[in-house]
């Protein structure tokens, strides 16, 4: 299972291996945005949560088909189903590289980018935080949708129509948290709902992304 | 095929009456071999007829639609069309993968036994095909599973590299492995047996009960409406 992590990152890291892309894409909304709507302050610190969110969320989305496809097209995934390795332990590791390559990097990024933003200075923890317990959500997500899609040759829009909706609950509650913390409100709630989002995430979909494999293999 | 018989030896693999299926359509059926330590089978028939669905049935991508398969407690190691190397890892770090998955330590007896030795740092992307299918066979040898099911495995390999594979597979079954292949290249391995699938082409549904779908789904359902 390790070795399989490892790989992954190792893959990612690696030339064509997509690990700066999310990367590139969230700071290309974050630098344009203010160009869209103007750079008066008040008004981009009132959007800057719901922007920074809306980016990740894009950005995340940008590299779900590139966890299982290719692994699926050189013969990989095959081979794993048939390795001595439980296969919603192979879903749930690809789900961690795929956080560990796109989700923490974004919440990295996301603090930096919110000075491009203006976001006012409580908003910054609050920020960090609603997307370090969202962003796993988003790739166990996306991995179940990669999984579902899986047998589908250029599957990639199937899966964005596919994910995209089950997104929006994640979506609503982190964008919430990040703006109640950046308005000095509570934002307990909306960062309960999030953390019960991602738990709910990281223990089911493991196992419906196996069966949608072992399915998509047939 | 091996002869059935009440021997002591524990059988490595035992398929009896399987019949398997391609997209719901039934393509071979009353299928029984057994594999005991040390044989080998070779699956002999036209394109098309399912010893690729076979071997994947046996290596548990598919779902049997009748019968049995017994196989190892720990498994099947399965070599199909494709080699699942990654292109930007080097030869060594694809190897070392499979053998850490397997559980298994040393790549070095399986990168020599391969004669990928001097290549073990360059990227699987610039090998020649012949040298990727060997890489791809190389991860058999660090397995460690007594059972390989090979699917076409002398693709793309020149004579040299079929005999260097063919040498493999007999130091397999002589350390007790036993092996299931399609292949249409003669490894030259004496004690294959062969096993012509054409005498287990599933019989085509009748004429006039609405063609091949309806094999998908006999059972209870035509049962209720005789």
């Amino acid at each position: 299972m390790l070795a399989l992590l490892l790989r992954d990152l190792r893959l990612a890291t690696r030339a064509g291996g997509g690990f700066g892309l999310s990367l590139a894409f969230f700071l290309i909304v974050t630098v344009l945005v203010p160009f869209g709507v103007g750079p008066q302050s008040e008004r981009l610190a009132a959007i800057a949560p719901g922007i920074l969110w809306v980016g990740a969320l894009l950005a995340c989305l940008l590299s779900l088909d590139r966890i299982f496809a290719l692994d699926r097209e050189d013969g990989s995934l095959d081979l794993l189903a048939t390795a001595p390795v439980p296969l919603e332990g192979v879903v749930a590791v690809k789900a961690v590289a795929h956080w560990l390559t796109t989700g923490l990097p974004l919440t990295l990024a996301a603090p930096v980018l919110g000075i491009l933003l203006s976001l006012p200075a409580g908003g910054y923890v609050w920020l960090a935080l609603s997307l370090a317990l969202g962003t796993p959500a988003l790739s166990f997500i996306g991995a179940f949708g990669a999984a579902v899609t899986v047998g589908l040759k250029r599957g990639g829009l199937l899966l964005s129509l596919l994910v995209l909706p089950l997104y929006i609950p994640t979506l609503i509650f982190g964008a919430e948290a990040a703006r109640r913390g950046t308005e000095g409100l509570s934002p307990a709630t909306p960062l309960l709902m999030l953390a019960g989002i991602t738990l709910g995430a990281l223990a089911l979909l493991p196992f419906a992304g196996a069966a949608a494999i072992r399915a998509g293999l047939r | 095929m091996a002869p059935r018989s009440a021997t002591p030896v524990p059988m490595i693999l035992t398929v009896s009456d399987l019949a398997v299926a391609q997209g719901g359509m039934a393509i071979l059926e009353g299928l029984s071999f057994d594999l005991a330590p040390g044989a080998a089978l070779v699956l002999r028939g036209p394109n098309g007829i399912g010893k690729t669905t076979l071997l994947r049935t046996v290596a548990g991508l598919l779902p049997p639609r009748a019968g049995r398969i017994a196989l190892p407690a720990e498994g099947t190691a399965y070599a199909g069309h494709a080699d699942g190397l990654k292109a930007v890892l080097s030869v060594a770090e694809n190897l070392r993968f499979w053998a850490r998955i397997y559980g298994t330590a040393d790549i070095a007896p399986a990168l020599s036994a391969m004669d990928l030795q001097a290549h073990a740092d360059r990227p699987a992307q610039t090998l020649s095909a012949g040298q990727k299918r060997r890489l791809g066979l190389a991860r058999l040898l660090v397995s460690g599973r007594r059972l390989w099911l090979l699917d076409e495995p002398t693709v793309s390999l020149d004579a040299a590299s079929v005999g260097l594979f063919a040498g493999a597979v007999r130091a397999h079954l002589a350390r007790g492995g036993a092996a299931l292949m399609a292949t249409h290249v003669d490894l030259g391995l004496d004690e294959a047996e062969l096993l012509d699938l054409l005498a287990f082409r599933a019989r085509p549904p009748a004429a006039g009960q609405g063609g091949g779908f309806d094999g998908a789904f006999d059972g209870p359902f035509d049962g209720a409406f005789t």
